[in-house]
């Protein structure tokens, strides 16, 4: 692609790229997300290809050029649409039909029936009851939910920087190069009231007007892309699927505040999320996005990846910026905060994924259509990972202040299978749960606070009446506990043994004066951490232990599980009166921990049984059950 | 400077604009319990025992670090902060190898103090898991043992920002890490230079010289052997620390009475092979101006910059001086001059070194250390092990007589005693270089512009129509600063003195340890360093040449200053060493 010089070239690869869009007669967009990829869908886009390659009098190339028919044009790529629970998926434009859990064996009809006839496969529709959605768009999932942030998410070729165009993007970016001077761009965002997506919440706009103002005249923009939270996968999602949406609001707040060079950090574990922001940089380097004298110019912007070696705790901010510089990821305690002396010393903008991404939204649309969604303190949309025990497992993008219950019921489908609502655990290792109760209330930074959670970076795991809390406090503990820096007493050491107390309360060695411990080792840890993460680790174990003191009671006294999780707890027993003496259950147990005379009731031997279950399977008479 | 008024519990202070919390309570006389802050070293924040209440503050904030802003109001004193240190010292003690009887620091640990001073009840209160660590004793000087370590880091910020070394650091992460070497190599598999700064920044008993206290006493105990011994300038300034005497009283005479109680046959004083080293030092250093040598000379006294020089400035060695360092020179004379002059047979001679540094381990067990064909010197300890010596046998040093050296090895001039404080060597040098060179007697001995504790001082003389640049530069990144510049052919320097640790020898890894909240206030290096000053005013000899013992020295056995048996006797050879 050739070098774009001025603003008016700029319009002109729009129209074009435009132009092709429009004038093509269909676009398959296969998600290429890790999630389908990881279903398969590779394969499905290789198998497309092909088949266009396979049927050359099919005409599917939009693009002048008959060189780029297979691979980038017609079949494409795109980044996650959200929907994961129903992956692999594809979206067939123009109809924008969705299908869902597409196979390899899929395409060839596919092919022949909608790209050629624009006949609707059914079988891979969506179906919820009854109904048959062959339109994306009036999927609940989809419906319910507004997507600014991730509305190219699925809807372009990731790899493609001329479809970002097309798709509006990069129109931010030459408004506030030829429209804008910094100081009023710092005031839009300000004016916006955007609030860091990343967890803190801290205003956006406030933090780079204190950039703006330092002395230093070097200055960096770093993008936080080190999403490490068991569960979250939104700035993934962000990256894969529209990374240049994240990197045209990096450019922006470099005007803002006079850098001219930018990092990304972004985990190793998110190996495509790399490889596309690699792609996507390279193309804008291509064609004079990035680099000297952008778009004619005085701006120039320089951005690199850095990549995560897999700490957790280098999504903290004085952490990244010293992984960056090299040395050992740990936060350090602040004054100065990283406005003041962050990356290298110098003034540094640090802002998570989406908060970039929100960026070029507010500045094409305004400040006041920001403000228009949500609630006032807390404007604009939140993206979410929704896991766990809910039917619609995947990424979703609402209002803020759009309740748990919406979420969770509406577009997430209920809960999955028979149970039950129990909990759901919001934010992370450094978040609390929310119960039954708290099905109404909004989602957003402040109303969070209030609950003992917080809304992190956007992970929202749904449990149902099948999980134990006090397994989920030991999980997050264990976690916090692994990703510990090691610097601070409190989380070094106070993680530590508020695991072990865990552990032992889960094994059932449990006693009475463990849960004031945690309760002593919880306050310590958040009263006197060094960093966010310390302050936060006993988040979880505070928040169960508040919301579900029974449960943690009924380990520790009567070592019990009720929701069967605690293996350590668990018993298989037989009842006599069930127990028919067949001896089925004695030849399936592994352990031969079942004895008995045939045609009398069978006793299980606590002590050696592993509790694998064999004998509750096996048994015909359903005589097994497990106590505990 | 500005001042800022602030309320500590309630009470006005005004401390200088960038003072930290801990400054303003300093000036006020509140303590705030630190372990992990060194002043300018390790401000890292890390252990939390500092933590106060800010008016207004979200958080708690480490007082250690927080700067303070005008109209600021602290409290230090609250019981959720009393209670919640208390926390964080049994959180630490349920990680921490409690043996504290036998503990080298029992006693003298900053954990054991404060956890005194906040009246921790249960040191197994949170009991759990502890790694078990094994001892790191690969290296020549010291022990790691980190079952005592507390990961406050002030071992890892004085290796790498004072002395610019950078051996050890963090393994792992969370629970699970550990000080150590790169890749847990061994401390002696590393460019470590012996120097010992990580031990006198240690609170606890985790790093701790290798203690050769009992050699010491077997040799006694040897009838068949001469067992003489040598302590070092800057001993006689520090030792009284370890018996209750204030900073910086100078107690040689009580030391010397105390090394002959411990049983030495002979009480010589390593002042007198100081004068010795002025007097090899000025001649070559006479020779290199006169006969176009290498320049700058830099001074050799000093066995851990010597070994940083062998490892980061390999290709600089050239401006080393050849002299042994005072230590080597007396071992070299002892097995030599006294022994003929005894009639004793070298091998049946044991001579031990007190020397305020660790590194003197090191260069005992170095090549070319062998004037007589044994090694020069045979055991060298530190300040702090002489002190365990002096009360392990029962010895009250604070009611011993004040006695003299032993001849004919114990005598010395002011010039031999500076040698402990930066700067001395060279002061002692100019002494006799300029006096050799003009033919005139010097008006005023006393160099004050390489005197004090800064870390690198320059000053030019003109002698005998020569201007001669000197430089002196002590702790070792200031070293790297000289260096560089020598190495880019930036400095135009005859002569530098270099000394491995901060103020010089005063300061070095063996001297007794001082705790945190009093070395972050007080200047040690400035006030041990006073008392050999002190003790070279009250000499009426001054100057090297001048010392008697020498002049015979070089009559009855070496001949002149640089004479072919001086050089083998007391003349060594440095080794090209990697980075590690």
């Amino acid at each position: 692609m050739k070098r774009i010089e001025n603003r008016e070239t700029l319009a002109q690869v729009r129209g074009n790229s435009n132009k092709q869009i429009e004038q093509s007669r269909c676009r398959v967009l296969i998600c290429a997300g890790t999630g389908c990829l990881a279903g398969g869908s590779g394969d499905i886009y290789d198998r497309m290809c092909e088949l266009v390659k396979e049927n050359p009098d099919i005409e599917v190339c939009f693009e002048a050029e008959a060189a780029h028919r297979d691979g980038e044009i017609g079949i494409k790529k795109s980044g996650c649409h959200g929907f994961c629970e129903m992956g692999p998926l594809m979206r067939v434009e123009p109809q924008g039909i969705l299908y869902t859990k597409v196979q390899l064996e899929d395409c060839d009809e596919i092919f022949h029936k909608t790209i050629e006839k624009g006949e609707i496969v059914r079988h891979l529709l969506f179906k919820q009851g009854d109904v048959e959605y062959p339109k994306q768009e009036d999927i609940p999932f989809y419906k319910k939910q507004t997507r600014h942030v991730l509305k190219n998410c699925g809807q372009i070729d990731a790899e493609n920087i001329k479809e970002y165009l097309s798709a509006g993007g990069y129109q931010a970016l030459e408004k506030v190069l030829f429209e804008m001077k910094p100081a009023e761009v710092i005031q839009e965002i300000t004016k916006s009231n955007l609030r860091g997506r990343g967890g803190g919440g801290f205003q956006t706009g406030y933090k780079w007007s204190q950039v703006a103002r330092q002395r230093e005249k070097k200055r960096y923009v770093v993008c936080n892309g080190d999403e490490g939270d068991p569960g979250a996968f939104m700035d993934r999602s962000i990256m894969e699927g529209d990374p240049h949406k994240m990197i045209e609001g990096m450019m922006i707040a470099a005007c803002a505040v006079g850098a001219d060079e930018g990092y990304i950090y972004v985990r190793a574990e998110y190996p495509l999320a790399i490889a596309r922001l690699k792609l996507a940089i390279a193309q804008a380097e291509e064609c004079g996005l990035l680099g000297s004298n952008i778009l004619g110019t005085d701006f120039s912007f320089c951005l690199h990846i850095n990549r995560g070696a897999g700490a957790f705790v280098c999504g903290e901010g004085s952490a990244l910026t010293a992984s960056i510089e090299g040395n050992r990821g740990m936060p350090r305690v602040k004054p100065p905060r990283t406005v003041e002396q962050g990356l290298f010393g110098k003034p540094t903008v640090l802002n998570n994924v989406e908060t970039f991404a929100n960026v070029p939204l507010i500045i094409t649309e305004g400040a006041q259509w920001f403000r228009n969604i949500g609630p006032e303190n807390s404007p604009g949309t939140k993206a979410f990972a929704l896991t766990g025990s809910v039917k619609h497992t995947g990424l979703i993008e609402v209002p803020m202040g759009t309740t748990l219950r919406e979420v969770i019921y509406d577009i997430g489908g209920g809960i999955k299978g028979d149970g039950k609502f129990k909990a759901v655990q919001i934010g992370g290792p450094s978040g609390g749960c929310l119960i039954s109760p708290h099905l109404d209330v909004s989602l957003d930074f402040d109303s969070l606070k209030k609950m003992g959670a917080m809304i992190g970076s956007g992970g929202l795991v749904v449990m149902d009446d099948k999980t134990c809390m006090v397994e989920v406090a030991r999980f997050f503990m264990n976690f916090t506990q692994n990703e510990s820096c090691g610097k601070c007493v409190p989380c070094r050491e106070g993680t530590k043994r508020m695991l072990e107390i865990l552990e032992r309360i889960v094994a059932g060695n449990g006693e009475p004066e463990d849960l004031d411990l945690l309760e002593e080792l919880a306050l310590t840890i958040t009263e006197t951490a060094l960093c966010g993460l310390g302050k936060s680790a006993a988040l979880p174990v505070m928040s169960t232990l508040k919301l579900f003191r029974d449960e943690y009671e009924e380990h520790v006294m009567d070592k019990k599980c009720a929701s069967h999780t605690c293996t350590a707890l668990q018993k298989y027993m037989i009842a006599p009166a069930l127990c028919k003496g067949c001896s089925k259950c004695a030849r399936n147990c592994p352990v031969n921990a079942i004895s008995g005379k045939i045609k009398e009731p069978y006793v299980i031997d606590t002590t050696t049984c592993i509790k694998c279950g064999a004998c509750e399977s096996a048994c015909a008479f359903g005589a097994i059950y497990m106590e505990g | 400077m500005e001042n800022i008024n602030i309320k500590i519990n309630g009470l006005d202070v005004c401390a200088p604009a960038g003072s930290t919390i801990l400054d303003a309570a300093h000036i006020a006389g509140i303590k705030i319990p630190t372990l992990c802050f060194l002043k300018e070293i390790n401000e890292i924040g890390a252990c939390r025992m500092c933590i106060v209440e800010v008016k207004g503050a979200r958080n708690l904030v480490a007082a250690c670090v927080h700067p303070i802003t005008e109209g600021m109001e602290v409290l230090t004193n609250t019981p959720v902060l009393i209670d919640s240190r208390k926390r964080t010292l049994e959180l630490l003690l349920s990680n921490h190898d409690k043996k504290c009887l036998s503990c080298v620091r029992s006693g003298q640990c900053e954990l054991q103090e404060l956890c005194q001073e906040l009246g921790v009840e249960d040191e197994n209160y949170f009991a759990g898991v502890s790694p078990e660590y094994e001892l790191d004793d690969s290296a020549p000087h010291m022990i790691r043992d980190n079952n005592k370590c507390i990961l406050c880091r002030r071992c890892t910020a004085v290796c790498e920002k004072v002395q610019s070394v950078g051996v050890i650091g963090p393994n792992n992460r969370g629970f699970t890490t550990f000080i150590g070497s790169p890749f847990d190599m061994g401390l002696g598999n590393t460019s470590c230079v012996a120097c010992g700064q990580c031990i006198t920044a240690c609170p606890t008993g985790a790093l701790y010289e290798k203690d050769f206290t009992d050699d010491v006493l077997a040799a006694i105990a040897d009838k068949s052997k001469h067992v003489i011994v040598q302590p070092a300038p800057s001993v006689r300034a520090a030792l009284g620390e370890e018996f209750g005497y204030p900073m910086g009283t100078d107690v040689e005479g009580k030391m010397a009475s105390a090394l002959r109680r411990i049983g030495f046959d002979r009480v010589f004083d390593t002042d007198f092979s100081a004068d010795l080293t002025i007097m090899e030092e000025a001649h070559e250093f006479l020779d290199r101006v006169q006969n176009g040598g290498v320049l700058p000379l830099m001074t050799s006294c000093s066995p851990g910059w010597i070994k940083y020089c062998e490892h980061y400035y390999p290709d600089q060695l050239e401006h080393l001086s050849s002299c042994k360092s005072p230590q080597q020179m007396f071992g070299a004379i002892s097995k030599t001059y006294y022994a003929q002059k005894m009639g004793l047979d070298p091998e049946d001679i044991v001579c031990v070194s007190v020397m305020p540094c660790t590194a003197k381990k090191f260069e005992i067990d170095r090549d070319d250390q062998n004037a007589a064909g044994v090694p020069d010197v045979d055991i060298s300890i530190t300040t702090r092990e002489l002190a365990r010596l002096i009360r392990k046998l029962g010895i009250d040093f604070r009611s011993l007589p004040d006695e003299r050296f032993d001849d004919p090895l114990g005598e010395s001039t002011g010039a031999g005693v500076i040698f402990g404080a930066t700067g001395g060597v060279m002061e002692a040098a100019l002494r006799t270089a300029v006096e050799t060179l003009t033919g005139e007697e010097l008006a005023n001995v006393e160099f004050q512009e390489i005197r004090g504790t800064q870390g690198i001082k320059e000053a030019v003389y003109n002698v005998a129509g020569m201007n001669v640049k000197v430089a002196v530069a002590s702790g070792l990144s200031n070293a790297r600063n000289i260096m560089d510049k020598i190495r880019n052919g930036e400095a135009d320097y005859h002569f530098v003195e270099i000394m491995c640790c901060p103020g010089g020898c005063v300061n070095g890894g063996g001297q007794p340890q001082v705790h945190a909240d009093v070395r972050n206030y007080e200047d040690i290096k400035a006030a041990r360093a006073k008392a050999l000053y002190d003790n070279d005013k009250a000499k009426s000899i001054r100057k090297s040449h001048e010392n008697p013992s020498i002049r015979k020295l070089y009559e009855e056995f070496l001949g002149e200053p640089g004479s072919e048996k001086a050089h083998h006797i007391l003349h060594t050879s440095y080794v090209k060493r990697s980075i590690n």
